[in-house]
């Protein structure tokens, strides 16, 4: 259950963005997710990628720093209370979010969470009949 | 425009070179017999005082380094018991550990006597008010301008550096004659002065006597236009004395030394050679009456050249032309010294990033600004902003620590800082001199 984002040091320079796209496209690597998070200085980008080994190794020849992470995915209806008792089974648990971002496909919205203890949580979500999605399910959406 | 001590400032060429010859051989004795590390400094080269007989036998000494210095931390080159010690003073050093200079009540009273000259040099007397805008404490022009200011009776107004506001306040208020301060500070007050609802008719201003950082020309002219003023440039160094070594004239064409205190010579830094009269080469000094922490041709790493022509003002002191480079990698950033080298040692002492790094300095609105790009350690880079953030705080907090500047961290990504086969770029320095 647990996924494998990669997440890159981007200096704020115009143009960093794009490189780092440019590199996975000529690959052929899908993105199945996307995110950055940034501060007047620099930022990082968070990606989710078909198959994040791979995208590693290209980004790394091309002098970017990178990172594999590990989060974790849930399914639920595009609804806010959804996203709402996900963060409260959580949070009731004392497992605090480091970050998170979500993206809808009709109806559903895909949620990435990074977690204090994501074990800990994935087996909390279950318990509650939340619905994770495996990498494999991710890179299929 | 007076002459403090016409006695010395006008004396005869010959009759000084006569004084200087006998205050060397004086203090090569004090140095040899009170201060183990000259002396053994003088055995290595063979020497010992009878061998300095004249002025010319200058040249046979050794030279003095900040690192020697920094070998004999804190006081291992004072030539008087501390008992005899009044003052100390400090300035940053090149690895962490500060340069030390200690003053004798004699000291403190030969460093008020050439500030007495370089005051009354750049026009002022008993019926000035002079405002001290240099740093007050450890460094040594705040205090080293306030003792000569009361030497010559005038009213000295001990605001020390920085806030802005108070400064023109005071300026307008008491009706500041005299303002003592950095150029680029000279600067930045007259712009403020111009934002301020202040008119320029209505202070009192008329002098500037401004040191501590390389200014050209065109600044002069700038802070001479936009202040209505005269600026006058001094020149000093804490470990020969503070300021108060050399100083301009009315003419403005070059910096008279005080040389019956402060004995110049001109070396190529790479050789060590003496270079003849007229050369660009480094300043060399050797103190001539200093009882406290007397220094034996010191290396100053400034550059400049020597006049010896007699000048219109009428004193007969050598005049050095303006120092405007350095023959190290020192940086001179608001009036306080650093050494790349004390960066490094910062760096190294964080895991969390690597030793590479660049520092970038430039001048906006007249104040330097310094930068320092350092790259992320890949080994410790994770996807938490927080965790960069911290990083970058530490590191300035270190920083400003170690060298009593705050300084701008940029983190940037690893290997993007230029790699060069020995000595690498480490200073981009933007600012036009």
């Amino acid at each position: 259950m647990i996924i494998h984002q990669l997440s890159v040091f981007l200096e704020n320079k115009s143009g960093r963005l794009s490189e780092v796209l440019d590199v996975l496209g000529k690959e052929n690597i899908r993105i199945t997710a996307l995110s950055v998070a940034d501060t007047n200085e620099f930022g990082i980008l968070r990606i989710i990628v078909s198959d994040p080994e791979k995208a590693r190794t290209l980004l790394k020849e091309q002098k970017f720093t990178v990172n594999i992470t590990e989060v974790i995915s849930v399914i639920a209806p595009d609804e806010a209370k959804y996203y709402a008792k996900i963060l409260k089974i959580l949070s009731d648990i004392e497992i605090s979010v480091e970050y998170t971002y979500a993206f809808s496909t009709g109806r559903k919205s895909v949620i990435i969470l990074k977690c204090s203890d994501n074990e800990k949580a994935i087996k909390a979500l279950k318990i509650n009949e939340m619905e994770l999605l495996k990498a494999s399910d991710l890179y299929k959406i | 425009m007076g002459i403090w001590n016409k006695h010395f400032e006008c004396m005869e060429r010959s009759e000084l070179k006569r004084v200087q010859g006998d205050r060397l051989r004086d203090t090569i004795e004090r140095v040899y017999f009170n201060v183990p590390h000259y002396r053994h400094k003088m055995q290595e080269a063979g020497l010992a005082p009878e061998n300095i007989k004249t002025l010319d036998d200058i040249v046979k000494l050794p030279f003095t380094t900040k690192n020697d210095l920094r070998d004999t931390y804190p006081f291992g080159l004072f030539a008087v018991p501390m008992s005899e010690i009044v003052r100390l003073h400090a300035s940053s050093g090149t690895t962490g550990k500060p340069t030390v200079v200690g003053y004798t009540r004699s000291d403190i009273s030969t460093w008020s006597e050439v500030i007495a000259r370089t005051l009354t040099s750049a026009g002022a007397d008993r019926n000035d008010f002079i405002q001290i805008a240099y740093g007050y404490g450890l460094f040594t022009g705040g205090l080293g301008l306030h003792y000569g200011g009361e030497k010559i009776g005038a009213s000295v107004i001990p605001v020390s550096g920085g806030n802005t506001t108070r400064q023109l306040q005071l300026m307008h208020d008491f009706g500041t004659t005299v303002l003592a301060c950095t150029p680029s500070y000279a600067l930045y007050l007259a712009e403020a002065i111009e934002e301020s609802s202040i008119n320029r008719d209505e202070l009192k201003l008329k002098i500037g006597v401004f040191g501590a950082e390389p200014w050209t020309e065109n600044m002069r002219k700038e802070i001479e236009q936009k202040l209505n003023i005269k600026a006058t440039d001094i020149y000093g160094l804490s470990e020969v004395i503070g300021p108060g070594v050399a100083s301009e004239c009315c003419e403005q064409n070059g910096l008279h030394i005080f040389e019956d205190h402060f004995y110049p010579e001109i070396i190529d830094p790479e050789t060590l050679e003496v270079l003849p009269e007229g050369s660009m080469g480094e300043l060399v000094f050797t103190t001539l009456t200093k009882e406290g922490l007397p220094l034996i041709r010191y290396r100053t790493h400034d550059l400049s050249r020597l006049n010896y022509q007699k000048c219109e003002c009428g004193r007969t002191l050598v005049r050095m032309s303006k120092c405007l480079g350095r023959s190290d990698d020192m940086l001179i950033i608001r009036g306080v010294n650093l050494f790349p080298s004390q960066i490094e040692t910062v760096l190294l002492e964080m895991s969390e990033i690597k030793p590479h790094y660049l520092i970038v300095v430039d001048r906006v609105n007249n104040l330097d600004t310094l930068e320092l790009q350092v790259e992320v350690d890949e080994e410790y880079f994770q996807d938490k902003i927080s965790q960069l953030q911290s990083v970058r705080e530490k590191l300035q907090y270190n920083l400003e620590n170690a060298t009593g500047l705050s300084i701008k961290v940029t983190l940037v990504e690893p290997k993007t800082i230029e790699r060069s086969e020995g000595k690498a770029k480490r200073v981009i320095d933007k600012r036009n001199y």
